[in-house]
């Protein structure tokens, strides 16, 4: 059997569609591209229960394609708005998955500032939701660019979405529904099933090693016995994605050169 | 009769250096810029702006308004980030209440409710609690007894919102998809002014009243301001003229916005600035924005 090429993009668009497998009639959300076709494609393939929205505040009855949508109309089924959206995801039924500038090793994560608070070098969007969401129901990263300044040695220089650090818990229990999942890079997938929730390496994206994962992470990784490979898309997942979820092939912009996902040469 | 009909610049005299302004809308859209170009060309100084921030915090940033910005975010939605916000944020201009944007919407709630504060997990264990000033939490008080964030009320002296369609007595109907928080910055504030793209002498009938946000004894002043959104959206009127956020966006120096402003701030009248941008025509094509 010969195998299909896929690209990086559509090998982390399969693995990271995999978030919201076991999750039941939840929303997924999925902010910027890749997470949003894999939540998509989680809603195509393996949880056909997920609940979505177009983008912006009706909820939809199959996932809406990515960039200019032509001919194609939604089927709307629900409203969404804002003000709905708190109501849902302080209730917990919610599985986001989103794209930090840093992550640490608590899963602690930022979308708020680089270097000093009060005079940053960088200021980006600022925490949006992410203190909420991630003290209020399950959620999900995409890192596109694993080094060592993205899943920093240190705290993340602002705290913006909650982790696994008892130091900042209140009262230092567990707050009942942090649930942090999946971390999909360019490199790997991780988790937090090692011990008292470090992250762990699940899978290693095809010619990536263990060790090329950990020189790239600022922080120790959990490194089971056994590590897979993460899994090749199939015939069926790449059709969906290359002719349903992304017709005009927004995805080979996510990747410097659109590299292929199996980099053994 | 019941005339709350003022012109945008009868709605800024009104407002005072040193208030807390809640500005509606989120991101790129439903923003009253027709009174966020007024409050630029106005004297007023040391504004704590409370907003889901778009380009209205950036060209306040930009003009030196703001002395403290209460905010969870500020993006230009299909543009992501706001670089006169960015340049502010960055020289340390302003002081930043930064809060997770549901806390916002709960402060504000708490305020329309006049309670001191309502109770969330949301910024417990994150840096909200150690940067934004004076958080405190709170215990339950029945068996659990879990500690919880008290987040206080956030009370405006004046909200700005802009609307589709109003009456001269202060009704309101929003037609685009998402009314956002626009009914809670009315709830929380003193007084609230309203700009609409259409003033109508009737403007509800039994079909449109739940599009309508709040009841007019909220409103203090209505100002008609045809594309007064512009350059954020006011769907089903207009989208997000992101060729004009471009330029915006470009002219985050000091140079630049002297220039921006000139060219689209600085003008004799609301008529100019639809010139300047090209027309009601040319706005009425833009599009409603796809995400």
């Amino acid at each position: 059997m010969t195998a299909i090429a896929y690209s990086l993009a559509e090998l982390c668009i399969c693995a990271a569609a995999e978030a919201w497998h076991t999750d039941g009639e939840v929303l997924a959300t999925g902010i910027t591209l890749i997470p949003r076709l894999a939540a998509g494609l989680a809603r195509l393939t393996i949880n056909s229960s997920l609940m979505m929205t177009d983008g912006e505040c009706y909820l939809v009855r199959e996932p809406v394609p990515v960039g200019p949508r032509g001919s194609f109309v939604p089927v709307i089924e629900g409203w969404m708005p804002y003000s709905r959206t708190f109501d849902l995801l302080w209730g917990g039924r919610r599985h986001a998955m989103v794209l930090p500038t840093q992550l640490d090793r608590f899963g602690q994560s930022n979308l708020s500032t680089i270097g000093d608070y009060a005079k940053p070098q960088v200021a980006l969007l600022g925490v949006r939701g992410l203190p909420g969401n991630s003290i209020h129901h399950a959620n999900s990263f995409f890192i596109p660019n694993h080094s060592p300044r993205t899943l920093v040695a240190r705290e993340v220089d602002m705290v913006s979405g909650i982790g696994y650090n008892p130091a900042r818990w209140p009262g230092g229990s567990q707050p009942p529904w942090l649930d942090l999942r999946l971390v999909v890079t360019n490199l790997a997938v991780l988790d937090f099933a090692g011990p008292k929730n470090q992250i762990r390496v699940r899978s290693v994206h095809p010619g990536v090693s263990f060790e090329n994962v950990q020189d790239n992470t600022g922080f120790p990784l959990f490194r089971p016995r056994h590590i897979d490979t993460t899994v090749a898309p199939s015939a069926e997942q790449l059709r969906i994605i290359r002719d349903v979820l992304d017709p005009q092939g927004q995805r080979e912009t996510v990747f410097k050169g659109n590299p292929p996902g199996d980099r053994r040469a | 009769m019941l005339d709350k009909r003022m012109t945008p610049s009868e709605i800024v005299s009104r407002l005072h250096d040193g208030m807390t302004i809640g500005i509606g809308g989120w991101g790129a859209r439903r923003k009253p810029m027709a009174l966020v170009r007024e409050i630029v060309r106005s004297a007023l100084r040391d504004l704590t702006v409370v907003a889901y921030g778009g380009p209205d915090v950036g060209m306040l940033c930009a003009a030196g308004k703001v002395r403290k910005l209460v905010f969870g975010f500020v993006s230009l939605d299909l543009i992501a980030l706001d670089p006169h916000f960015r340049v502010a944020r960055q020289a340390g201009a302003f002081e930043t209440w930064e809060i997770d944007e549901g806390m916002l919407h709960w402060g504000l709630r708490a305020a329309a409710m006049r309670l001191p504060f309502l109770p969330t997990r949301a910024g417990l264990a994150s840096d909200v609690v150690r940067f934004a000033s004076g958080l405190r939490t709170v215990c339950s008080p029945y068996d659990d007894g879990e500690e919880l964030l008290a987040m206080p009320a956030i009370k405006l002296d004046a909200a700005l919102l802009h609307v589709t369609e109003a009456d001269p007595r202060g009704n309101t109907v929003i037609l685009s998809p998402d009314p956002f928080f626009d009914e809670l910055f009315a709830r929380a504030a003193d007084a609230t002014y309203i700009t609409c793209d259409t003033l109508v002498e009737n403007l509800c009938s039994t079909e449109r009243v739940r599009y309508s946000p709040f009841e007019r004894s909220l409103v203090t002043g209505v100002a008609e301001v045809l594309c007064g959104a512009h350059p954020t959206a006011s769907v089903p009127g207009y989208g997000i003229d992101v060729d004009h956020l471009n330029a915006y966006s470009a002219a985050a120096t000091p140079t630049g916005w002297r220039e921006y402003r000139e060219r689209y701030v600085d003008l004799p009248d609301h008529a100019s600035y639809l010139d300047a941008v090209g027309g009601v025509g040319r706005i009425r094509t833009i599009s409603a924005p796809v995400f």
